[in-house]
């Protein structure tokens, strides 16, 4: 197990070298001089050169790039240009709301996905099993923005139950805050709750036909002991694991789903970094997104391998 | 199955006895009704992109200030929007920037990728572990995030946002081509044309390419579906088609201002990405399984 840990985090190396690479080239991308970019409206060719000697842009860019990575791995992303905040202080800011909707739509996911995908995989065939593929159908195809649009039409405008657009901290007034997040949250689990039930139906229809299954029906167990004390128990492990790389998909998701109801996260962080042409910032929160999936990843193979005993070298 | 397999061999090369497994695939597909429903209704909405000057009802960008957020009518089915353009006519203009964002942007990550996934799977070594690294990299990023991230640096233009989403797609098809030609470079027929000593090149393209197709085509139908959903996506957050020009997810973003007193500007571009991309999701679907050997 420590060999398998130690050799998967040995291969993530080049991969998070390349993954720097990648955004750091973003800000080489960039049209016209980055030191003006920086500068802004400053046109001061004394500052300018300043700014070149701060940021080492007078070096060459393997050199830069040092510098770069050097001030990365001591926690400086750099700073905001727009509002001169540190990019790590910004980030750990808005992330906790982020990881608030991201949890709670992961156990909206859940609720729903794992349970249809049993229904459906064990009334095989049924209406049941229909609707609950007609449901994983609508929630892999509707885009999230317009259903987001749609809650906010029908439980905000016509009904008048939610509010639209804000978020109230946890800690402050957590039923506010509840009210506040319910409908994003919701959006952003739709989508995976549909890729689990999938996910979920393949792994049960495969055990209920595996012998041990059979052998349990023979004993003379009742079917729903059958179903929920052996045969979820064996399906849930890949479908755990295979959900947890969904996370970038919620990721993704929450830049859309933010920006529609105003919830200041890191997903409206990255969109307004965009259009403020506050590079420092987009390249802060792409870096700490892949470390994130990179790591999800990571904790998916380990937690794959802990409950597959047979995995285990 | 020694017919099967001498089938696949090119030196058996009659025209119908290679055409006939596609036949075969072709017939699977029309069997299944999600994926013929499907297909029909992409075939509709690419003729309504490339028929939009002339089945388009009024001009989508024509403003008029006497019909502004009028609801549906007889004059204006789908109604109008905040300065009195018929919606209608701009979801019909706006099927060809998304079906032209989706195709185009799958074009650019099939171009860019399947020569790669090609190249490191038939060559394996170094050049493998290199393309490998970027590609993970490249996977760790979110797909939506690294094409916002990608669209940022280029500009907003629908051009634009067309090469983000191509370069964001493409890691996926070098992954899955490098994953094909691995199973098929050890077939024997792979073996026998590298035996009467063709080079690698003619190898990878005229043996081992027509046998990865089925693999592509699917991945590439599901492909279109999150490049449209994702043309949408930076539309709406103003990445991509730009106004006064019409594009479904820029529409939305106009109607999430109105909605309480223009309902309709949200519903109608909304329901068109839903149906294109649920169509492409079933024929992506019906595909997956009419091309799955193990189906015969």
């Amino acid at each position: 197990m420590l060999n398998f840990l130690a050799r998967r985090i040995v291969q993530l190396v080049p991969t998070l070298v390349f993954v720097s690479i990648l955004i750091f080239s973003l800000q080489h991308l960039l049209p016209g001089d980055p030191a003006l970019v920086m500068a802004g409206e400053e046109r001061d060719p004394a500052v300018i050169e300043q700014i070149r000697k701060q940021y080492h842009l007078d070096r060459t860019i393997p050199v830069q790039y040092a510098y770069w990575v050097a001030n990365v791995l001591s926690g400086d992303l750099g700073e905001s240009l727009r509002i001169k905040v540190p990019v790590l202080d910004l980030i750990a800011q808005k992330l906790p709301v982020t990881l608030q909707l991201a949890a709670m739509a992961i156990v909206i996911a859940l609720l729903i996905g794992i349970p249809a995908g049993i229904i459906s995989a064990v009334k095989k065939g049924t209406a049941w099993d229909y609707g609950a593929n007609l449901f994983a159908l609508w929630g892999i195809s509707t885009p999230n923005f317009w259903l987001g649009i749609m809650l906010i039409f029908l439980f905000s405008i016509k009904l008048g139950w939610l509010p639209a657009s804000g978020f109230v901290p946890p800690s402050e007034n957590l039923r506010a805050s509840l009210a506040s997040t319910i409908m994003p949250a919701f959006v952003l689990g739709n989508a995976i709750a549909a890729i689990l039930m999938r996910h979920t139906r393949s792994a049960m229809l495969q055990v209920l036909e595996s012998d041990y299954v059979r052998t349990a029906r023979a004993k003379g167990l009742s079917e729903r002991s059958v179903i929920l004390k052996h045969a979820m128990r064996n399906a849930l492990t890949p479908v755990i694991t295979l959900g947890a790389l969904e996370l970038g998909t919620l990721l993704s998701g929450a830049v859309l789903t933010e920006q529609i109801f105003s919830v200041p996260g890191f997903g409206k962080l990255i969109v307004d970094a965009v259009f403020n042409r506050d590079y420092a910032v987009v390249q802060g929160v792409v870096l700490v997104t892949a470390t994130v999936y990179i790591t999800l990843n990571l904790i998916a193979d380990v937690a794959y391998i802990l409950v597959n005993p047979r995995l285990r070298g | 199955m020694a017919d099967a397999a001498l089938s696949a061999m090119p030196l058996a090369g009659p025209q119908d006895e290679l055409e006939s497994p596609a036949r075969r695939a072709l017939q699977r597909l029309f069997k299944r009704k999600g994926a013929v429903v499907g297909l029909l209704v992409i075939v509709v909405f690419a003729l309504v992109a490339l028929l939009a000057p002339w089945i388009a009802p009024y001009d989508p960008v024509a403003t008029s200030w006497t019909a502004v957020r009028k609801p549906p009518s007889a004059l204006h089915w789908f109604g109008t929007d905040e300065l009195g353009r018929d919606i209608l006519a701009r979801v019909i203009h706006g099927a060809r920037a998304s079906l032209m964002a989706g195709a185009i942007s799958v074009t650019i990550a099939l171009a860019i990728g399947v020569p790669l996934g090609l190249l490191a799977g038939y060559r394996g070594g170094f050049i493998d572990a290199l393309i490998g690294r970027i590609t993970d990299a490249m996977l760790a990023c979110p797909f939506l995030i690294l094409a916002i991230a990608l669209a940022a640096v280029l500009g907003p233009s629908l051009a634009d946002a067309m090469i983000a989403i191509g370069v964001s797609a493409t890691p996926v098809f070098i992954r899955l081509t490098r994953g094909q030609v691995m199973s098929v470079k050890v077939e024997d027929y792979v073996e026998a044309a590298r035996a009467i000593g063709n080079p690698p090149w003619r190898i990878a393209l005229v043996h081992i390419l027509p046998n990865i197709l089925p693999a592509l085509l699917v991945q590439a139908t599901l492909s279109v579906a999150a490049a449209i959903i994702a043309e949408a996506a930076l539309s709406f957050l103003g990445l991509g088609q730009q106004p006064p020009f019409p594009s479904w997810g820029s529409m939305l973003n106009a109607a999430q201002r109105f909605l309480g007193n223009a309902p309709w500007m949200a519903i109608w571009p909304g329901l068109v990405i839903f149906l294109v991309v649920l169509s492409l999701n079933l024929l992506g679907d019906g595909l997956r399984d009419a091309l799955d050997p193990r189906e015969r």
